[in-house]
């Protein structure tokens, strides 16, 4: 795409000036490589698009992914591209620097290396400033001074980052050349660039001690302890993304756990497989019950997914991004005879529980948690709305409060329904029921429909942003496909299509599945 | 009433009346219901006679709902309330019917009511058990939850919910699962009602019968499930744009027991939908396609095997000659037939259609401009057992082809010959159709006194008769008409300007006359319409417009005669204040025309409306508007009269 499309572009996707202000401050705060023109058009590029989103996420969840501990990280775990993109841009630069130019080159080193020196330069600066103003105030301003440390932390934080990335480009940049992509460099060359053994390592001492799933999930027993080598990093992370990204992610996040909650039940329905034709895995409870199962082995992050962690450990250096490392873990083993795992309730007498006469196993780690909260936790979460619903899965809540109040359709049994004709089916199906009126009947039923539509409309598109980016983390075989195609409007909508690429097998997901929720997402599950 | 008399008067002293029992008492009751009046003076006979004509009474009318309680205990065994004279019907009125008639009751009409809600109709529901009737017709103000009321009464058969514009899917819903009885709905121009809660008719209520659903937007998801009904027998499909063939396709799995189908105004169904009747509807006796498809030759064909027909409409649609023949072609002979209003009929088609349909007892052809004497002389040859011929302007037609019409089809009852150029030995031989009951003759211009006379003389059977704008009729026909058809009970006359009082005192002598109008009649006089309301006690409508001779000596007789008046037009008269403050007392009084009165004061105008409570509806000019307060018109809109605004210039009459 020309310089000029791209203006252009940047002005349709941002057409609030407000919008136009935040990405140069960004920007100026992370000044980039000498190419900085260039990477400050893609930069604006991706942020006007997160900041859309930010303007349509709902209030309450906002205010809810506040609350949440856990559910702040879990969303900050699913938007690792965007993450990639602005926070650790010093990377992401230095990640499609050395795609463009795909040898390694020693300019490019130089470069860097000089543009390292100056920001240690500032930095000397800052703390010298602040030393002496220590000297004038004595105490009092604990919160300036504790901004202060902050800002000397992100800074340092910042350029640790970029020396590693710095030295791991090198090592990756030979393999690069064996492996010999197209010159013009397609984006999942310079996105996901050859890592080479990447395996994705628990961390015991994160979290709240669990154990690790994953060695269960991917069959190879490794449990490698790695000491959280870049403390900084996740202190970064996160308050970079607590104000631009943290938002965007709770919209993602909220779609997948949307369509996760159907998976369980549905996941193993119709599945027939002779006992003892595959094996049986039971966690423990504690187990199930940790927010995270995959960590970085170095920063220490958590993540629900191995995809997600794969898609964060791109930013630790070159050799995360060869499409070794990105694939999925079992691919790797799938010329081997795949043994095929399902799982146990670790709960005495549940029918998913393995000593149950009627055993049915759980297909997948996910269907695991969900099951297990949703049938022997407490459903600690009550919808705000109607305070009459309770859920133990935080993703039932979030779904059902999207329709809580919504379903005006009310049959004499109690039963309500989003659909008149669903109502109307129901009706029609039994015996004595009857649709229920209202006392005080409301006017104008079609203008709230309009409403409606509009909204569904606005989830749609994000929820075509969110397939995107979800299967990124999922399976990121899609997004290797990737090809040119710069007219498609389609690329406007997501947050993750850059300046000169789009992704093409974003046209590859059926739309109408994102319509119906109750239809499976088992693409969106985890391996 | 005489008999009546005769026998009481000979009872007197012995009572024989003691002797008859109640059932054959009742048996003469049966025999004079035709003029309210009777009954009324039967009953004021004597205490017996009031007791037992109270016991006998199954049908009420009544005017005003302030006397509801009265006349609900004075009648116990009522099971007809008509409540369509009755413009204001409030919730308690709903409950005092209720508790009163309770299970007795079971019909209702409120087509015409208003100011009643979902409660009072719950009330209806809840006690009168065995209501099976109920007209809501017009009850534009209705929502879900009067229908959800309506659901409650489980006995309901017929249900009219015609204009009740604000019901939805819910409330017909609520109706479905509620009446499972119902034989017959009618949800015309029930606009928010769809597929859903049409197909949950469907679905629910298995004994549907009648099924109306003109005008609603309705599409072809609903018809299969309304033509699996294994009882219907009538559906009306009138103006429902979103059927097209493909519905009708479903037609083809079958529907034995449909007998009516009208599909009028649907402009997606071609011959092609129409040709799955034929396998489907094999029974179809009565088809209606006004202003539908045109009538070709395909259509015809499409159509070709449908032997039980017996009434096909096609009004209003455009028309081939190769069509209508093709009709005639059918293998049954049609009883009834029309065609008014269709383009393209001419004589070649349609001397073909009747030749072959010889036993076509009503035609109609308003308006097929095209025909001339060769399609007359086709239809008196060959149709001779008509007793309706409708052939408003058929202009091309001469004056000799209505001898035809006279000499041959003998057993005519309905005759329309408006506009067209009969003359005066038309009519005598028309006059030879002695069981003619109804005939029109406005604007034919061509007839005179010694025609009508003829008319007069032999129809003895006439009761309606029109003569609006015939301008060669004056007092010798009328008379002729008044002294031989004794039975006559509506005469229209206006613009006959030579009309003078002379015919009013004559036609004074049929007192079964109902309607009486008489615009533009410039010689008649008060002293004629006094006449006109001494013997015509059961005058109803009454149109005096420019009638300047009239004047406020005829209101009074007619206030004090004519209780059962229910609409006058005044317009142009010479009646004043006083004229209308007497009209007032005529308690039935429910629509008043009023323009252009030059005697007419605002506070006369005033005393009157609001005298006359039962006013429904009152025509007057804007003039009154500003002269008369607000409030005056508010409170009479809350009694439910509805006002409406004329501000026309006051025209000199020739």
């Amino acid at each position: 795409m020309e310089p000029n499309d791209r203006l252009s572009l940047d002005a349709w996707a941002n057409p609030s000036s407000s919008c136009n202000g935040l990405p140069r401050k960004m920007s100026l705060e992370n000044p980039s490589f000498t190419n900085f023109n260039l990477q400050q058009q893609e930069q604006k590029w991706d942020d006007t698009s997160i900041l859309n989103y930010g303007i349509r996420i709902e209030p309450p969840f906002l205010e809810f992914n506040q609350a949440s501990e856990s559910e702040y990280l879990l969303s900050s775990t699913c938007n690792n591209q965007p993450k990639v993109l602005d926070q650790e841009d010093g990377l992401n630069n230095e990640a499609l620097q050395t795609s463009k130019s795909l040898d390694w080159d020693p300019r490019t080193m130089l470069n860097n290396l000089s543009f390292l020196e100056q920001k240690i330069h500032h930095l000397q600066d800052l703390v010298h400033l602040i030393v002496g103003r220590k000297g004038q105030a004595l105490g009092g301003h604990d919160q300036l001074v504790t901004q202060q440390q902050q800002l000397i932390t992100a800074d340092l934080t910042s350029i640790i980052v970029q020396l590693i990335s710095t030295a791991g480009s090198l090592l990756p940049s030979v393999k690069h050349k064996l492996s010999t992509g197209p010159p013009n460099g397609q984006l999942g060359e310079f996105l996901f660039p050859p890592l080479a053994g990447m395996n994705c390592v628990p961390q015991p001492q994160h979290g709240s001690g669990s154990k690790a799933v994953q060695p269960l999930q991917h069959g190879s027993g490794s449990k490698a302890v790695q000491p959280q080598c870049v403390t900084g990093s996740k202190v970064s992370d996160q308050c970079n993304q607590m104000d631009v990204t943290g938002s965007f992610g709770t919209e993602q996040n909220l779609s997948i756990e949307e369509h996760e909650m159907k998976e369980e039940e549905d996941a193993d329905e119709g599945e027939n497989l002779p006992p003892g034709s595959y094996d049986i895995l039971q966690l423990e409870k504690e187990e199930i019950l940790a927010p995270h199962t995959h960590f970085c082995t170095i920063c220490g992050k958590g993540f629900k997914r191995d995809a997600n962690l794969r898609m964060h450990m791109r930013g630790h250096g070159d050799e995360y991004k060869t499409p070794a490392a990105l694939a999925k873990p079992n691919k790797e083993s799938s010329l081997e005879p795949v043994i095929i795992k399902r799982y146990s309730c670790p709960f005495a007498g549940c029918k998913r529980n393995k000593d149950h006469k009627k055993f049915q196993p759980l297909k997948t780690i996910l269907c695991v948690k969900n099951h297990y909260k949703r049938t022997h936790c407490d459903k600690s979460y009550i919808c705000s709305r109607c305070n009459t619903k309770k859920f133990s899965v935080m993703a039932d809540l979030k779904t059902h409060e999207k329709h809580c109040g919504k379903d005006k359709w009310l049959c004499s049994c109690g039963t309500t329904f989003s659909r008149k004709d669903k109502l109307f089916g129901h009706i029609a199906l039994f015996q004595g029921h009857t649709p229920a009126i209202p006392l005080e009947e409301t006017k104008g039923p079609s203008l709230s429909c309009d409403k409606m539509d509009g909204n569904e409309a606005s989830n749609k598109s994000g929820n075509i942003n969110f397939s995107f980016g979800s299967n990124a983390g999922g399976g990121a075989q899609n997004i290797i496909e990737v090809k040119e195609d710069a007219d498609d409007p389609a690329s406007y909508f997501s947050p993750l299509s850059f300046d000169t690429c789009n992704f093409g097998g974003f046209h590859e997901f059926p739309r109408p599945t994102f319509d119906d929720s109750e239809s499976s997402f088992s693409f969106l599950e985890a391996p | 009433m005489k008999r009546q008399k005769t026998l009481e008067t000979s009872a007197n002293n012995d009572n024989l009346f003691d002797l008859l029992s109640e059932e054959i008492v009742f048996t003469i009751l049966d025999f004079i219901d035709t003029n309210p009046l009777d009954r009324k003076s039967f009953s004021l006979v004597c205490k017996s006679f009031y007791i037992t004509e109270s016991k006998h009474r199954k049908n009420l009318t009544p005017l005003r709902q302030e006397h509801l309680p009265r006349i609900l205990n004075r009648y116990p065994h009522v099971n007809h309330l008509d409540l369509s004279l009755c413009p204001r019907i409030n919730d308690n009125s709903l409950n005092v019917i209720s508790n009163t008639c309770k299970d007795s009751l079971n019909s209702i009409d409120l087509s015409k009511s208003r100011f009643f809600s979902y409660n009072g109709l719950m009330s209806l529901a809840l006690n009168c058990k065995n209501l099976v009737s109920i007209d809501l017709s017009n009850a534009t103000e209705l929502r879900d939850s009067a229908a959800a009321a309506v659901a409650e009464a489980k006995n309901l058969e017929r249900l009219w919910l015609g204009r009740c514009k604000l019901i939805t899917d819910m409330g017909i819903g609520c109706i479905a699962v509620g009446c499972k009885k119902l034989r017959l709905i009618s949800l015309k121009w029930c606009i928010s009602v769809s597929d859903l809660g049409v197909g949950l008719i469907a679905v629910k209520c298995k004994e549907i019968r009648s099924l109306d659903l003109s005008y609603l937007p309705i599409t072809n998801k609903c018809l299969p499930s309304i033509l699996k009904l294994q009882h219907l027998e009538d559906i009306v499909l009138e103006g429902c744009f979103g059927i097209d063939d493909d519905s009708l396709a479903a037609l083809k799995h079958g529907c034995q027991s449909m007998k009516a189908l009208d599909i009028s105004s649907c402009q997606h169904i071609s011959h092609v939908g129409l040709s799955s009747l034929i396998s489907g509807a094999g029974s179809l006796q009565q088809l209606t396609l006004a202003y539908a498809c045109p009538v070709t030759l395909a259509l015809a064909n499409s159509l070709n095997r449908l032997s039980m027909l017996q009434s096909v409409k096609l009004d209003g649609c455009a028309v081939t000659s190769a069509g209508l023949t093709a009709i005639g072609n059918w293998c049954i002979s049609l009883s009834e037939l029309s065609l008014s209003k269709c383009l393209g009929v001419t004589d070649e088609g349609l001397s073909s259609l009747v030749t072959k349909n010889k036993d076509l007892k009503k035609l109609d052809i308003t308006c097929c401009r095209k025909i001339t004497g060769v399609s007359i002389a086709y239809i008196t040859n060959s149709c001779t057992n008509l007793t309706s011929l409708r052939m408003e302007s058929c202009t091309l037609v001469p004056s000799e082809a209505f001898v035809l019409i006279g000499q041959r089809c003998q057993f005519l009852e309905e005759l329309d010959l408006t506009d067209n150029e009969i003359d005066d030995e038309g009519l005598k031989s028309i006059s030879r159709c002695s069981n003619l009951s109804s005939l029109k003759l406005g604007i034919c211009l061509n007839i005179s006194d010694e025609g009508l006379s003829h008319v007069g003389m032999k129809c003895t059977k006439l009761t309606e008769l029109d003569l609006y704008r015939s301008a060669g009729i004056s007092d010798m026909g009328i008379i002729a008409i008044s002294r031989g058809c004794p039975g006559l009970e509506m005469i229209n006359m206006s613009y006959c300007v030579d009309i003078t009082d002379r015919s009013l005192l004559s036609l004074s002598k049929c007192s079964r006359l109902n309607t009486f109008e008489s615009r533009g009649c410039p010689h008649i006089t008060s002293l004629g319409l006094a006449a006109i309301a001494v013997g015509c006690r059961q005058l109803i409508k009454l149109d005096i417009k420019k009638c300047h001779n009239i004047g406020d000596a005829a209101m009074l007789p007619l206030a004090h005669f004519s209780q059962n008046l229910r609409q006058i037009t005044v317009s142009y008269s010479s009646v004043t204040d006083l004229g209308l403050l007497a009209l007032a007392s005529i308690s039935c009084l429910q629509s008043m025309t009023v323009l252009h009165l030059k005697g007419l004061t605002p506070s006369g105008l005033a005393a009157a409306v609001l005298a006359c409570g039962g006013l429904t509806k009152v025509k007057l000019h804007l003039y009154f508007k500003s002269l008369l307060p607000q409030p005056l018109f508010e409170h009479l809109e809350a009694r439910g009269c509805v006002f409406e605004w004329r501000d026309k210039e006051f025209q000199v009459c020739p």
